[in-house]
């Protein structure tokens, strides 16, 4: 509602002050305890931890180093996966909350074929050909969901209240959850340890990396070449971007509306399958929860980023893996905190508020439809 | 229409052609489903309870009632406005038996899939034999594909034919069945409530589950006569009890209060250990659920992390009253704890709601979301174990004083009168706030905040008004389950919990107390929360999965829920509204005209 | 003194200036109109005075009190209300509800008296009632009797405009926006609204500011008119001489070519 309008600087006169002084309520001066406090907590937490890290305790150069990029690859994964959250929310505006289990089904998925290539020997003779194989049935699986949930319940609810979506979708996601239980049983499902050439690590301008998360952070950058290209280089891609802009000018224009917002999820589901791979590399072991902690972190991560801004869902996802991975030990260690590791999804939430408290555009700026701009 | 004979042939050409495409849409459709049902267990599950022994399980009755629907859905008539009614015809019938017969083939197609590749079972537990056989009825799968096609066409048959049934009977025979499988299903209801008289139970039911044969025809024809001969006489009762808006319907609803109100005062005399443990867990849920109405369904905020408030509630009171308590154990009775536990409700209310003023709708459902799973982490992490006692909880909590007797788990037929006393509570604050300044203001929020803001409504402060009226009954349902549980622990505190409290708030109807009630009843009661039992405990696993799918199905067809508010009603079918306004208006003006 | 005054209003959106350096000033029964092109910043300065939209610099006295950068409810409370272009009710509560909302900064009682049901409450209820259907009575017969409970969307389009000034009157203002009130009225209901923009203030003592298109309203209404153009006072006076002004007209018509070329 407050407009975010550049202040001519010829305005700025003394009652800029007074003016400023009388908007100020109790609300926003909570909001600003909010932040100070943050911003203190995590300067001292910063202090406490380069203190420690100083007087030779806690975690090692390399133990933080190692960190780092593990915090990086899964931030990457969380990037792949906001993407999906980011541009259903610009063309469509609604958070798909369901998204999250698309991924879900792509690590599940993937999983029997993983198992099967394993347990055919295939796995350790052709890695990188497995590795492909799993890629594109997790990709496929996704995709296909992704579509389906789009096809069955999101396309009838076009034009109702924003809310009704979002709540059709959390139903989806509980019923996807709860009926891969039901194929799957609800026990955890483990992937075939990675391929001998992935097992170890590389050593890259001198700091040792382990290369599954190397392998992890290229295929992100694949990826997300891959999409840029498709976005700003074919026709679906433009129009795409056209029904982001403005569905019903883009239905004038000749575009098909209903067909590109299914390019929408297929995009984002694809990317979900590719974060699957990427969760399969890291983690390995998956169930039907798999989705639902992700799937939020990467809506925490779409909306760091600026809503419906591609670049932004990216960049947003490495913030919070970073911050994720990081913030626990780095300022809550240097807190004093104990058992900090067990805060990591708390930390994540936190952050959510802190972005949507700080900056609700997110910090490259939104990009919605024209329905949704305020 | 047109009389040229050449556009008919063309017609007559794509009405095959879609008849075709109808045909197989429908069959794959409900031969997927049956597949589903199969493979994610439930027809396994299900199975171990007879509807009518031994005739029916509720497997079967799940799994066959499929390509009954299916079947349906050819004769089915739908009375647009403005729109011929398409006569009945013995092609759609025909049509529903092919679809029928195809899905059949579908699930005896899957079935041999099933046993050629046993290896499938590692992966997926359910693809047994033991299904298989049960799907194949026993007749093994080569068998399977005569008789599941047969069968399934039948039973597709039998679903289009029912539309030649006239209204009454066709109304009778639906009656019948629907009391066939609810005395069926509840018969720990009923055999709990005949104590008195165990003749009833006992000629009711078979010995392990599900009514006798005899039995259920008795019920069937008894139920269904009934309906036929009452049959037009309940619309208007209904009408009645729907339309609260006018000063009439108002009294009758309140009448209708007042006698729920002296059932509910008696009936649990009659209760036995079941009934009484499962209405106190629906009123758990439904205290928690009219919490939700007044911020979901009255103000227009929609929190997903409701049962953050009631964990503050109960850890509140686990904190204050009990012996066990890590860090500050006051020992406090629970009355002197109560005032305690809304006053922090308050702040955590002013907590979780002043950094939310200013977002979006939706932004404000994943805030509202983390603020539950952090509450959830922090109570349960390492760090504050000290205080709120970790992954161990806090034990020890005392009851209820009353008049020198504790009310907590070991009395239970004392702990549903407190349950009754504040739902009681719970129902009539959001009925007050409801129709007052206050709750208009909310209204007008929910509908445009920014006109209401303008129109002199603080939307700052009834905000936070909504989130704290939420917190403060919610709590009640915390210092209440601290005290009937005697303990308190963080995994109580599921996302899973908020869910479903929204779940009852939605199907049974936004904005409505009635409704949210009777979604409370139904949901909670036949399915349970997210650790208590309901009355079908065969549904236990699969709990969450209705829950999800019932939330997709009501927000794609009924979204105003079960027991509308009249206002939301009119929100969410406007147009309708506005197309049964215009005709009024049509009528009207012809009637003035006539007068002229 | 005036009633509400503007002492160098400065709005922008970006880099567009929608109000530059606007004076205004209206006294107590007044009737001002303001008119302009589209995009003339006429609902911008509605929306800057109203609250919605914070100014950018500049003051807005009412009854000689700084109410810049004051909420829209602080505002309404003050005693400014105000109408819509596009008319926004709130379609699913029922006339009367529309009025009773309108009334929530006149009246204090919260929700425990609301839970308690105290005899103030009660009280103040019956007076909300009383108020909301006196001002809804003030536009005949058109919003009484069982249009009382029907939901706002099951108006026609002139009833809601009536019924949007009848919600902005509850709300006891002593300065009324009206923001294109004969927008989309054909001629006879325009009529009847330029002579109950009258009455507005000759029974009730509002003064009103009003954004017109409509000439013969503005003429019909006005004892002062206003003319903007891009954000920029470019005329203020009397009808007959504001008409006739050539800025005005070449606002409205636009300069000849050669003119225009050497912008």
């Amino acid at each position: 509602m407050t407009a975010t309008a550049k202040k001519p600087p010829e305005t700025e006169d003394s009652h800029q002050r007074e003016r400023r002084a009388l908007r100020l309520s109790w609300v926003d001066l909570f909001l600003w305890a909010i932040r100070i406090a943050a911003i203190i907590i995590i300067v001292v937490g910063l202090i406490g931890s380069i203190q420690k890290f100083i007087a030779g305790e806690g975690i090692s150069a390399e133990g933080w180093r190692d960190l780092l990029v593990s915090s990086l690859s899964q931030g990457a994964m969380y990037g792949l996966l906001a993407l999906g959250y980011s541009m259903v929310y610009g063309v469509l505006g609604f958070i798909n909350f369901a998204h999250g289990e698309v991924f879900m089904s792509g690590t599940m998925v993937g999983f029997i074929a993983a198992n099967w290539l394993f347990e055919n020997g295939i796995w350790d003779s052709n890695p990188i050909l497995s590795l492909l194989l799993v890629l594109l049935v997790a990709m496929v699986t996704s995709t296909l969901l992704a579509v389906i949930i789009e096809r069955v319940a999101y396309r009838r609810l076009r034009g109702s209240p924003r809310l009704i979506p979002l709540i059709t979708s959390i139903g989806m996601s509980f019923f996807i959850q709860y009926s891969f239980a039901g194929f799957f049983g609800a026990g955890f499902n483990t992937y075939p340890p990675p391929p001998e050439i992935l097992a170890g690590s590389v050593t890259i301008f001198g700091v040792e990396i382990r290369t599954t998360q190397l392998t992890v952070i290229i295929i992100a950058i694949v990826a997300m070449i891959g999409l840029w290209y498709f976005v700003t280089k074919t026709k679906t891609g433009r129009a795409v971007r056209a029904v982001a802009e403005d569905k019903e000018i883009a239905g004038l224009m000749g575009i098909n509306v209903d067909r590109t917002i299914v390019a929408v999820f297929a995009i984002g589901g694809a990317m979900a399958g590719v974060a699957a791979l990427m969760w399969a590399l890291l983690f390995r072991s998956v169930n039907f929860l798999t989705g639902f902690i992700p799937g939020i972190k990467a809506f925490t991560a779409a909306v760091l980023g600026g809503v419906g801004n591609m670049a932004g869902a990216m960049g947003g996802g490495v913030l919070l893996g970073l911050f994720e991975g990081l913030g626990p030990l780095l300022i809550l260690g240097g807190l004093g905190i104990e058992g900090a590791t067990q805060l990591k999804d708390a930390v994540a939430f936190m952050a959510l508020v802190l972005v949507l408290v700080f900056r609700p555009s997110g910090l490259f700026g939104e990009r919605l439809g024209s329905d949704d701009r305020v | 229409m047109t009389s040229v004979a050449a556009p008919t042939v063309l017609r007559a050409n794509t009405f095959a052609k879609e008849s075709l495409r109808e045909v197989i849409g429908v069959a794959s459709i409900t031969g997927l489903t049956m597949i589903y049902v199969s493979a994610i267990g439930m027809v396994a599950v299900f199975n171990e309870r007879f509807i009518i022994d031994p005739v029916l399980t509720m497997g079967y009755l799940v799994l066959f009632s499929i390509p009954v629907f299916a079947g349906h859905r050819f004769t089915r008539q739908e009375a647009l406005e403005g729109l011929e009614v398409a006569p009945l015809s013995g092609a759609d019938v025909a049509k529903a038996v092919v679809a029928g017969a195809l899905a059949g083939f579908f699930l005896a197609s899957f079935a041999l899939i099933v046993e050629i590749f046993p290896q499938l079972r590692d992966t997926f537990p359910n693809l047994s034999p033991k299904m298989v056989e049960l799907i194949t009825l026993g007749y093994g799968t080569g068998a399977a594909f005569v008789v599941l096609p047969v069968a399934s066409g039948l039973l597709a048959a039998i679903g289009a034919s029912v539309a030649w049934l006239p209204r009454k009977l066709y109304k009778a025979s639906l009656v019948g069945i629907s009391t066939v499988l609810i005395t069926s299903v509840f018969d720990a209801v009923i055999d709990d409530f005949f104590d008195w008289l165990p003749a009833i139970p006992d000629f009711l039911y078979a010995p392990i589950s599900g009514l006798t044969v005899v039995s259920a025809i008795v019920v069937f024809v008894l139920s269904a006569t009934l309906s036929f001969v009452l049959s037009g006489r309940d619309t208007s009762i209904r009408e009645r009890l729907t339309t609260s808006a006018s000063g009439t319907g108002k009294r009758n609803q309140m009448i209708l209060i007042g006698l729920i109100g002296i059932a509910i005062i008696v009936l649990p005399q009659f209760l036995g250990g079941i009934l009484n443990e499962l209405f106190t867990n629906v009123g758990f849920f439904l205290i928690m659920a009219l919490g939700l109405n007044v911020v979901v369904g009255y103000a227009g905020l929609l929190d997903l992390g409701y049962v953050a408030f009631f964990a503050v509630g109960a850890y509140t009171m686990a904190i204050l009253t009990s012996p066990l308590s890590p860090f500050f154990s006051p020992e406090w009775s629970w009355w002197l704890a109560f005032p305690f536990v809304l006053i922090v409700a308050t702040i955590a209310g002013l907590l979780v709601g002043t950094p939310v003023l200013r977002m979006r709708g939706d932004y404000l459902a994943i805030v509202t979301l983390g603020f539950g799973e952090i509450v959830r982490i922090t109570l349960l992490s390492d760090w504050l174990a000290p205080l709120f006692g970790g992954a161990q909880g806090i034990r020890q909590i005392p009851g209820i004083q009353v008049a020198g007797t504790e009310v907590s788990a070991i009395t239970p037929e004392l702990m549903i009168y407190a349950m009754m006393a504040f739902v009681f509570i719970a129902a009539y604050i959001s009925w007050r706030i409801e129709d007052s300044r206050v709750g208009r203001a909310w209204a007008a929020m929910r509908e445009d905040e920014d006109v209401a803001e303008a129109v002199g409504v603080d939307t700052v402060k009834a905000k936070l008004m909504a989130f704290i009226t939420g917190a403060i009954i919610a709590s009640f349902a915390g210092a209440l389950f601290a005290a009937k549980v005697g303990s308190v622990f963080a995994s109580s505190f599921q996302i899973v919990t908020s869910i479903i409290i929204l779940v009852i708030v939605i199907v049974g109807g936004m904005g409505n107390i009635a409704g949210v009630a009777v979604g409370a009843l139904i949901l909670v009661g036949i399915l349970g929360g997210p650790n208590q039992p309901g009355l079908l405990q065969e549904f236990g696993q699969f709990k969450l999965l209705l829950y999800g799918a019932l939330l997709v199905y009501m927000m794609l067809k009924r979204p105003e829920g079960i027991l509308p508010s009249k206002r939301r009603q009119q929100e969410l079918h406007q147009e309708e509204v506005l197309q049964d306004a215009w005709l009024d208006k049509q009528a009207q003006a012809a009637d003035l005209e006539g007068e002229d | 003194m005036a009633l509400l005054e503007t002492r160098g209003l400065e709005k922008a959106f970006g880099g567009v200036r929608a109000i530059q350096d606007l004076d205004f000033a209206i006294d107590k029964g007044e009737i001002v109109s303001i008119i302009g092109p589209n995009g003339a910043g006429k609902t911008s300065f509605f929306n800057v005075v109203s609250g919605m939209f914070e100014p950018d610099g500049g003051q807005i006295l009412f009854d000689g009190i700084n109410i810049g950068g004051h909420t829209p409810s602080g505002i309404a409370k003050a005693g400014i209300a105000r109408t819509f272009q596009n008319v926004r009710l709130f379609p699913n509560m029922t006339v009367l509800e529309n009025v009773k909302v309108g009334q929530h900064c006149r009246t204090q009682r919260g929700i425990f008296s609301a839970i308690f049901q105290t005899p103030a409450f009660k009280r103040e209820e019956k007076e909300i009632e009383e108020k909301a259907k006196d001002v809804l009575s003030f536009f005949g017969s058109r919003l009484v009797g069982y249009r009382f409970d029907e939901p706002a969307f099951t108006l026609s389009y002139a009833n809601r405009r009536r019924l949007e000034i009848a919600r902005a009157m509850a709300t006891e203002p002593r300065v009324l926006l009206l923001d294109e009130p004969t927008a989309g009225m054909n001629p006879r209901e325009t009529i009847e609204l330029t002579d109950l923009i009258g009455r507005l203030r000759d029974e009730r003592g509002f003064t009103i500011v009003v954004i017109e298109h409509d000439m013969k309203v503005v003429q019909g209404v006005s004892d002062r008119v206003l003319v903007l153009d891009h954000g920029v006072k470019i005329a203020e006076g009397k009808y007959e001489d504001v008409s006739r002004n050539e800025d005005v007209i070449e606002a409205y018509l636009g300069r000849p070519a050669d003119i225009r070329k050497t912008r």
